[in-house]
């Protein structure tokens, strides 16, 4: 049995705020029902809009009528490409300013004469009533002209596939050469070859798309919508053929993203019609549309092939990854080069070789989730190190030990990890709480533990030159206001930000209100992706709110005459440090300030550590803020006769850095968690020659309360991480090593393994049977 | 289609109104100003437009509003506000439950539900009772001890 590894000594400065897992300030609001979400907007004199779809996953439209759609009463609007001639939908790096958008990386907004998959948007329409607008979809007229199509990646790479958009069915590819990967071959004493594949899965938030657009008096369209960047407003104006600061995106808070709400939903669709009909257009998709219309987590290729010595090290590693791009790039090439980089997991390879391709096919469009490409990667790097441990017969912890990245080690592209790199701490943790295994209950079901280890970058790309602004003031009464553009997905974004400059400023968080996610009104805080948000916008809030804190500080140490260093902020005072009892209201002091005629608010700029883009022919570089580590390790059962998984016990362990709310970093964890054994076990969403067939929550299905053990969260805080008090980030590792952890379970507990997720029943069955499985990479 | 003027009493207050028999009970209460159930599906298969219907949680997707004509219909925000909130608003405010909080006014109408047919739940039960509301953002783990939390004050 293992024992967890002790960890260094780490000296975090004590805190009164940050840390404590205090009731979130949208959480009251949330529980009583009093939060207005996107599709709960209304507006007098409001229209209601629908989308008119391609049934087709590949073809040319020979006709399109919409007089009958037109002439049906209550019908106000009805546009088709025809209309919007210059629309075309941004597809690239959302939010980002200052750069080049890649060549080929628009979509239409609306499609003239040519689907590329099924779902693609052809009309829209505004009607009085809802069921007006339904009506009208009912009477658009088109006549197709099927195209031969391509649905399978490797298919479509091949000469003479169908060219789903010119020049080529590549969308990107990204090297990595890093030493001698012959020699190190040479040297192996054991060379470990594996494919594994991973399929589209759905965000499938509670909250389908939403939003209601409208024309004020100044000219400006304003679209209320549930989306992670309201930097889109750029786009959308591009997209609409207005000057940027016509459009002004005021978002809500989010029921849910996980990457689905990244890309541009239902804003051009809204801001279109809002202009051509000057009234309030509301467009709500149904879950259906939902699962039609927006990406879905990339199906990947993966291939590793690795020399080892017989203890387990690694001496060389050759990897091919092919990801399915679907009918139009969205962020493909950026998900492919996350995943190019954490190809190899957190393991020091010097000699390494990795070929990644992102290809075009008729099938839905992929884009970012919750993981961006590294999630897959995972599943792939961390089965390989299993099958290596099988292979040399070593202990699935020491092959992974004498591998792992330290502090100071150079990554895949050599970038240098600066970081605590707690892999062995977080590793022994999750495998001493998993214990022995449990009895099985009987003999057709058989038991197996199984864990994964990850690294996972937070921030974006180091090239895409990030930033993020916050602006914090302090009231005359005491009160604090926060200004930061940040969308909150509901993982609490805009609540860290809160705990921050409660402790900042000594303010209680219950005196705190954060106005968000306007694109006008708030300073501009970049997407809610990347795992970026308290890192960037956690910094910026915590600059802002130091810069108050000093002039607060300057202004008492005269009140007192103390020292500003002997003066603290807490509780709605500031105090004397060696006298608490020495105090005077924050009110008091800021209407000292305000007689002064001293600011008492402060906007700050945070900026990302800026590099140049690296060479696409051979990553080498920095890439990356920084890394989040930990691991996963669940027991499952696994019942011969019927293929089913029941996962017994999940145990996860990462090094958040620093936690700014504890209840927040565990509900991360345990929510990542169920998102990644859904991957692992039940999530796929089924193409078939471009058409889903899971069009519904009733087919497609996530993870019920039956379904999961509580994740036992262990939250480790090394305070090396980049945010503000050296937080790292968790929102998207926290579902990396679920899904390897439960297919490395279900490994153990059959003593083969299945090269595909999910694991369904079927194919535990077939395994179990010895039945080749289709497509196994098992050599 | 024919319409019909129908009663419709929510969290204590009636509404008159007139609608065709295929509107469902859930679009006829977003209708009618009550946001807080939420429409995640329309097929009843996600739970976040539970509400009580004469003390039963059901998912109004699946009622027509014709059907409830004349019952107690209570949302999650009958329960309580923001200055007077339930002990199982509460709760769920206090562990984390409520992330995202799209699924929340389903799941709150559910631990409800169970609560009053049975006040000190197991975690199995509690598994049960919220089976149908589905979550993506929480893992469960964080509602179901919201739910244990709010059964122990309730029952001071
Ligand atoms: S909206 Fe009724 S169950 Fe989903
Ligand atoms: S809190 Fe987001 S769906 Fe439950």
């Amino acid at each position: 049995m293992y024992t967890a590894k002790p960890l260094p000594e780490v000296n975090l400065p004590p805190l009164r705020v940050v840390g404590k897992p205090l009731r979130r300030v949208d959480a009251l609001g949330k529980t009583t029902g009093a939060l207005v979400y996107a599709g709960d907007f209304s507006m007098p004199n409001m229209l209601h809009a629908k989308v008119f779809r391609s049934t087709q996953a590949s073809a040319r439209i020979r006709r399109l009528d919409v007089s009958r759609a037109r002439a049906l009463e209550g019908v106000v609007c009805v546009l088709t490409a025809d209309d919007l001639p210059d629309a075309k939908l941004v597809t690239d790096m959302p939010g980002q300013t200052g750069q080049k958008q890649r060549k080929g990386s628009d979509a239409p907004v609306l499609a003239a004469d040519r689907v590329r998959f099924a779902g693609e948007p052809i009309a829209l329409v505004a009607a009085e009533t809802l069921e007006q607008a339904e009506r009208a979809l009912e009477l658009i007229e088109v006549e197709y002209e099927p195209l031969p199509g391509v649905f399978d990646p490797l298919e479509a790479m091949k000469p003479g596939a169908p060219v789903v958009y010119e020049p080529d069915n590549i969308v990107a590819r990204w090297k990595i050469r890093k030493g001698d990967v012959e020699a190190g071959f040479a040297v192996a004493d054991e060379i470990v070859e594996n494919t594994f594949r991973v399929p589209f899965v759905d965000h499938a938030y509670l909250e389908p798309e939403a939003g209601v657009a409208w024309v004020d008096g100044r000219g400006v369209i304003n679209i209320r919508v549930c989306t992670q960047v309201v930097e889109h407003f750029r786009s959308i104006a591009r997209a609409v053929g207005v000057p940027h600061n016509k459009i002004h995106v005021q978002g809500t808070m989010l029921g849910g993203g996980f990457g689905g709400k990244e890309d541009i939903t239902v804003e051009i669709f809204l801001a279109l019609l809002a202009k051509h009909t000057r009234r309030p257009v509301k467009l709500v998709y149904t879950r259906e549309e939902s699962i039609q219309a927006h990406s879905k987590r990339h199906p990947f290729i993966i291939t590793h092939r690795t020399g080892v010595k017989r203890n387990g090290r690694i001496t060389a590693a050759e990897i091919t990854m092919v990801s399915d791009a679907g009918a139009y790039p969205y962020l493909s090439p950026y998900v492919l080069l996350y995943a190019t980089i954490a190809s190899t997991g957190p393991y020091r390879v010097d000699n390494l070789k990795v070929d990644s391709v992102s290809v075009a096919t008729n099938n839905p469009f992929t884009s970012a989730f919750r993981g961006f490409g590294a999630a897959q990667a995972a599943v792939a790097y961390e089965q390989q190190m299993d099958e290596i441990a099988k292979r040399l017969g070593l202990d699935r912890l020491e092959v992974r030990r004498v591998n792992y990245l330290k502090t100071g080690d150079r990554n895949t592209t050599g970038q240098v990890i600066r970081s605590a790199a707690w892999l062995e701490e977080t590793a022994t943790r999750v495998l001493e709480a998993l214990g022995e295994k449990s009895e099985p209950p009987n003999e057709h079901v058989r038991i197996g533990q199984g864990f994964a280890s990850y690294w996972q970058s937070y921030g974006r790309i180091t090239w895409f030159h990030d930033t993020s602004r916050a602006w914090v003031g302090l009231e005359l009464d005491g009160s604090a206001v926060i200004r930061c553009g940040v969308p909150d997905l509901g993982a609490g974004q805009v609540n860290s930000l809160c705990q921050i400059t409660a402790e900042v400023l000594g303010v209680p968080l219950e005196e705190i209100t954060i106005y968000s996610t306007d694109s006008a009104l708030t300073p501009l805080a970049g997407t809610s992706t990347a795992t970026r948000q308290l890192y960037m916008s956690g910094n910026a809030v915590y600059m802002a709110a130091s810069n108050v804190r000093r002039v607060l500080l300057d202004r008492a140490s005269k009140y007192f005459e103390e020292e500003p260093e002997n003066l603290d902020l807490a509780d709605g005072k500031v105090f004397v440090k060696s006298d608490p009892e020495n105090a005077l209201p924050l009110a008091e002091l800021a209407g000292m300030c305000a007689a002064d005629g001293l600011p008492l608010s402060n906007l700050a700029l945070f900026r990302a550590p800026f590099t140049a883009k690296l060479d696409p022919e051979n990553l080498r570089g920095d890439v990356f803020p920084d890394f989040t580590f930990g691991a996963h390790g669940v027991e499952v059962a696994v019942d011969t006769e019927t293929g089913e998984v029941t996962l017994l016990k999940s145990v996860a362990c990462h090094d958040v850095g620093r936690a700014i709310n504890r209840a927040a970093v565990v509900g991360q964890i345990q929510g990542g968690s169920a998102q990644g054994i859904g991957y692992a076990l039940m999530e796929e969403v089924q193409v078939k020659e471009g058409i889903i067939q899971t069009p519904s929550l009733s087919e497609y299905l996530i993870p019920t309360a039956l379904d999961l053990p509580i994740t036992q969260a262990f939250v480790l805080e090394s305070g090396t991480g980049m945010g503000p008090f050296g937080a790292k980030g968790i929102g998207e590792p926290s579902l990396t090593p679920a899904a390897p952890a439960v297919a490395n379970a279900v490994a153990d507990a059959l003593g083969v393994r299945i090269h595909s997720l999910p694991l369904t029943p079927e194919k535990v069955l077939a395994a179990v049977r010895g039945a080749s499985e289709p497509e196994s990479g098992e050599n | 289609m024919q319409v019909k003027a129908i009663t419709l009493k929510v969290n204590g207050r009636t509404h008159y109104v007139a609608l065709p028999p295929n509107v469902t009970l859930l679009r006829a209460l977003r209708d009618l100003g009550y946001t807080d159930v939420k429409s995640g599906c329309e097929k009843g298969d996600c739970g976040a437009c539970a509400v009580l219907l004469d003390g039963q949680a059901v998912n109004s997707c699946l009622v027509l509003a014709w059907q409830a004509e004349g019952a107690e219909i209570i949302t999650n925000s009958g329960l309580g506000t923001m200055e007077h909130p339930h002990p199982i608003q509460e709760a769920f405010a206090d562990t984390g439950a409520a992330q995202c909080g799209y699924c929340t006014p389903g799941m709150i109408i559910s631990a409800k539900a169970l609560l009053d047919r049975n006040p000190h739940p197991t975690v199995d039960e509690i598994r049960e009772a919220i089976a149908g509301n589905l979550c993506r953002c929480t893992g469960y783990g964080q509602i179901i001890e919201a739910i244990q939390r709010a059964s122990a004050m309730m029952g001071q």
